[in-house]
C-alpha cells in the first residue's frame, strides 16, 4: 500500500493547476439552463480547450487523442478540476465517462479511430439509449428490435430517459437482435448516429422543470452494421462493461466536487445569520456537516481502491455498485443540508440576495435522479447482496 | 499510488488472523467472561507484536507503521479480543514492560474533564494507569484506582470500576505527545471498529443463508438482502478510510493525518455500531439470546464509541477542517 502521489503526478498537478487558474475564469459563467444550444457550446467548448492543452482523456490511449497517462494522474485531474471549479463535464458525460471507455475496451479499431478523438475534442456528444418504458430495472427485457438487412440493421423501438438526446450526435443503443434467445442472450450494443431518418425525439420535462431527458422513438432506422460494438448478441456482456464504468469510475470527479461543495457550504454557513449568530455557531449543523464530509473522504479513499482494481483488470469491478450506492445517497443528504441551510430563501430557483440558490437547489433536485439512474439504489443492493455477498438471486 | 496491501502486509494480516481465530474462537466468547484478560494471553498478544509493532527495532520493536497497525487492530476487532489493547500499544515505548506484555497498561481519555462518573475499564488487571488530558499525560500506579467494580458491566468482556477520584501521578507526556496519542488511539479504535463491522456483516450473511422460513433461506428476501448490502457498503467505506488514514499517518506527504483519522473514526464507528445492530436484527430471536455472538459485538461497539473521542467529537473535527 502506497498512497503517495509520485513526483511525476505532482508535476502534472502543478502544471494543471496553473493552467486551470488561467483558463477557468476565462470560460465565463454557465449559460441559462433552458438554452440548450448555448449549454452544448459551453460544455463542448471547455472540452476543446482541455484537448488543446493536452488534458482531455488523461487516461485514454495516445493513439486516440488521449494523454496516455496513468489512472493516478486522472485522479489528480479530478482533484484539481474540482478545486478550480472547472466546468462540469455536462453533456460530455456519456461519451467521456462510459461510452468512450466502453469503445476503448470493446470497440473495433475503426470505431475507436472514428469516435474517441472526436469525443475528446468536444466534437461528438453522446447519449444513452438503454431504458425502455417496459425495461427499466429489468433492463434485459428490452424490446427495441434490430433486424439485419444486408449491411444494415433496421431498428424499431421506443427508448426513454435519454438525457441530452435532442443535442447528441451518437447514442449507445441497446437492441434485441435475437428475439427467440433467452432475454440476456439476444441483445446487441450499437452506435446510433442521431441524424439518421426515422428517429423522433420527444422531450420529457423533469421535476427540475427542464427537458434534460427525452423519449426516443425509432422507426425502421437503418444503422450500418459496422456500428455493432462487439459480437452480435453479445451485447449484455458489453452492457455490463458500460455499466461497470458508469457505476464504478464515472463518479470520481463528482465525489471530489462534493467535497469541494461541502467546503463551500461551511463558508456559506459562516456568513449566514441564524438567531443572532452565524449558522456555523450551530454545533448540530457542524456535526452533521462533519459527518457528511467524513463520508465523502471515505468515498474518495474507496474510489482510489477501485482505481487500483481497474489498473489490474481494465474494467471496474462489482464493487462499483457499492460506490454508486454510497455516492448517490450521500449526495442527496449533502444537498439536502445545503437546501436546509438556505432556509426560506430555498423557496426560490434563481439566485438572489447574493445566495447561490441555483448551485444548491438545482443540484439538490437533480440528486433525486442519481439514486434511480444507472440502476436504482435497490438494484445496486440486489447486485451487492447477490453477486458480492452470494445471497440467493431474485427471479430474472 | 497503489492501495493494495503488499505481500508483507498480507502475511502480517494472515498471521494475526490465524492467531486470533485459534485463541479467541467465536464459540468461546462466553468462556472469556470470567477472566477476559489474563497475563498468559497478554503475553501471547505481546509475542504476536500487538504492542511493540510500531516501536523501532533498536528498542526491541517490530519497526512497522500505522498502515500495518490498523491491519492488526482490525483483526483483533474481528475476534473481539478483550483488554486495554490500544493503551498498551500506545504506551509501548514509554512504560517499561508494556511492549513485552509484562505490564498491562490501561488509561482514560480525560479530554472532556466534565464527563462524570468515571468508569475505568479493566481496572482490576492493570499494572499502570495513564490519564490523558489536553495539557499532557500522567502515569499513576494502578493501585491508586480505588473504587468498586460494577457487578454487571454492559460489555461482559469489559469489566469496569467506578472510581471516586482519578489518581494523579508522574507527568509522562506534554500536550503535543498527548494529542498524538489521542489521535493514534482514535485510529486504532477505528481499526478495531472496522473489524467489528466486517465480522458482523459476515455473521449476518452466513446466518441468513442457513436460516429458513417460508421454505426458503431468509437470505433470499430482499428485506434482508438490502440490509446486508448496506452493511457491506459501510464496511467497505470504513476499510478504505481506515487504511488510507493509516498510510497518511505514516507519510505526511499524503495529506492531513488528523483529518484522515477523524474521518476514518467517524465512518468506522458508524459502521461498527450499525452493522452490529443489524446483525442482532438479522439473527432474529436468536440475536436476542446471550449464547449467540452478535450481542457481544454490539456491546463492544457501544463502548468503543467513547474511546479517544466520540463520533460526534470527530465529526466536529472534520467540520472544523472543512470550514478552515
Amino acid at each position: 500500500m502506497n498512497l503517495r502521489y509520485s513526483d511525476a503526478d505532482e508535476k502534472f498537478r502543478a502544471e494543471l493547476r496553473a493552467w486551470l487558474a488561467g483558463e477557468v475564469p476565462k470560460h465565463g459563467a454557465p449559460p441559462p439552463r433552458h438554452d440548450w444550444d448555448a449549454r452544448r457550446a459551453w460544455d463542448t467548448g471547455w472540452q476543446r480547450k482541455l484537448f488543446d492543452a493536452g488534458y482531455a482523456g488523461v487516461n485514454w490511449p495516445k493513439a486516440y487523442g488521449g494523454r496516455g497517462a496513468t489512472l493516478t494522474e486522472e485522479l489528480v485531474y479530478y482533484e484539481e478540476t474540482a478545486r478550480a471549479k472547472a466546468p462540469y463535464v455536462g453533456m460530455n458525460f456519456v461519451g467521456l465517462r462510459h461510452g468512450g471507455p466502453t469503445l476503448i475496451a470493446e470497440g473495433s479499431e475503426l470505431q475507436k479511430k472514428r469516435h474517441l478523438p472526436r469525443i475528446l475534442r468536444g466534437e461528438e456528444v453522446w447519449c444513452q439509449g438503454f431504458s425502455e418504458p417496459t425495461a427499466g430495472s429489468d433492463l434485459a427485457a428490452l424490446k427495441t428490435a434490430a433486424v439485419r438487412d444486408g449491411d444494415h440493421y433496421a431498428v424499431t423501438g421506443h427508448k426513454i430517459w435519454t438525457s441530452f438526446a435532442q443535442r447528441a450526435d451518437f447514442c449507445e443503443l441497446l437492441v434485441r437482435t435475437n428475439p427467440s434467445a433467452p432475454k440476456h442472450k439476444g441483445i446487441s450494443w450499437l452506435i446510433l448516429p442521431m441524424d439518421l431518418p426515422g428517429i423522433e425525439i420527444r422531450p420529457l420535462p423533469t421535476l427540475r422543470g427542464e427537458s434534460d431527458f427525452s423519449e426516443m422513438f425509432l422507426e425502421k432506422v437503418r444503422v450500418p452494421s459496422e456500428n455493432l460494438v462487439g459480437a452480435e448478441n453479445d451485447g449484455w456482456r458489453i452492457t455490463n462493461v458500460t455499466l461497470r464504468f458508469e457505476r464504478g469510475t464515472a463518479w470520481a470527479a463528482d465525489i471530489m466536487e462534493l467535497s469541494q461543495f461541502l467546503r463551500d457550504l461551511a463558508r456559506l454557513a459562516k456568513r449566514l445569520t441564524r438567531d443572532d449568530a452565524s449558522a456555523w455557531e450551530d454545533k448540530a449543523l457542524r456535526k452533521e456537516l462533519g459527518r457528511l464530509a467524513a463520508e465523502a473522504d471515505a468515498l474518495w479513499a474507496l474510489m482510489k481502491w477501485q482505481i487500483g482494481e481497474v489498473q489490474k483488470t481494465g474494467v471496474p469491478g462489482l464493487g462499483g455498485s457499492a460506490l454508486k450506492l454510497a455516492y448517490t445517497e450521500l449526495n442527496q443528504r449533502v444537498y439536502e443540508l445545503g437546501h436546509r441551510l438556505l432556509g426560506r430563501a430555498g423557496f426560490a430557483r434563481d439566485d438572489f440576495a447574493g445566495l447561490p440558490i441555483v448551485e444548491i437547489n438545482d443540484t439538490f433536485l437533480n440528486t433525486f435522479s442519481l439514486t434511480i439512474a444507472a440502476g436504482s439504489s435497490q438494484i445496486q443492493r440486489n447486485i451487492v447482496s447477490e453477486r458480492i455477498l452470494g445471497m440467493p438471486r431474485e427471479p430474472r | 499510488m497503489n492501495f493494495s496491501l503488499n505481500d508483507d502486509q498480507l502475511a502480517l494480516q494472515q498471521g494475526i488472523r490465524d492467531f486470533c481465530e485459534q485463541e479467541f474462537p467465536l464459540d468461546a466468547l462466553a468462556a472469556l467472561e470470567k477472566a477476559p484478560v489474563t497475563r498468559e494471553r497478554w503475553k501471547q498478544l505481546a509475542d504476536m507484536g500487538v504492542f511493540s509493532l510500531r516501536l523501532p527495532e533498536a528498542q526491541g520493536g517490530v519497526g512497522l507503521g500505522m498502515a500495518e497497525a490498523v491491519l492488526v487492530f482490525a483483526e483483533l476487532g474481528r475476534r473481539l479480543v478483550p483488554g486495554p489493547l490500544v493503551w498498551s500499544h500506545l504506551l509501548a515505548g514509554t512504560i517499561e514492560g508494556a511492549a513485552a506484555g509484562d505490564a498491562i497498561v490501561g488509561g482514560l481519555d480525560d479530554t472532556h474533564p466534565t464527563n462524570r462518573p468515571q468508569l475505568i475499564e479493566h481496572a482490576g488487571v492493570l499494572d499502570a494507569f495513564v490519564l490523558l488530558g489536553r495539557a499532557g499525560a500522567e502515569r499513576a500506579p494502578a493501585s491508586a484506582l480505588a473504587g468498586a467494580d460494577l457487578a454487571t458491566p454492559l460489555d461482559p468482556l469489559t469489566p469496569v470500576r467506578h472510581v471516586a477520584a482519578l489518581p494523579r501521578g508522574a507527568r509522562i507526556a506534554d500536550g503535543a505527545l498527548a494529542a498524538e496519542w489521542l489521535r493514534d488511539g482514535a485510529l486504532l479504535t477505528a481499526a478495531f471498529q472496522l473489524g467489528i463491522a466486517e465480522v458482523t456483516l459476515e455473521l449476518a450473511v452466513e446466518y441468513a443463508k442457513k436460516r429458513e422460513q417460508f421454505d426458503r433461506p431468509i437470505a433470499s428476501f430482499q428485506a434482508i438482502k438490502h440490509l446486508a448490502a448496506d452493511m457491506y457498503v459501510r464496511s467497505e467505506l470504513a476499510r478504505a478510510a481506515v487504511y488510507a488514514a493509516g498510510a497518511t499517518r505514516d507519510d505526511p506527504a499524503i495529506g492531513d493525518a488528523g483529518r484522515a483519522i477523524s474521518s476514518a473514526r467517524v465512518v468506522a464507528g458508524d459502521a461498527a455500531l450499525k452493522n452490529a445492530r443489524m446483525c442482532v436484527q438479522i439473527y432474529g430471536g436468536m440475536g436476542f439470546t446471550w449464547e449467540m455472538p452478535p450481542h457481544y459485538y454490539l456491546k463492544r461497539a457501544l463502548l468503543l464509541e467513547h474511546a479517544f473521542g466520540t463520533t460526534e467529537d470527530h465529526s466536529e473535527a472534520v467540520a472544523e477542517s472543512t470550514g478552515s
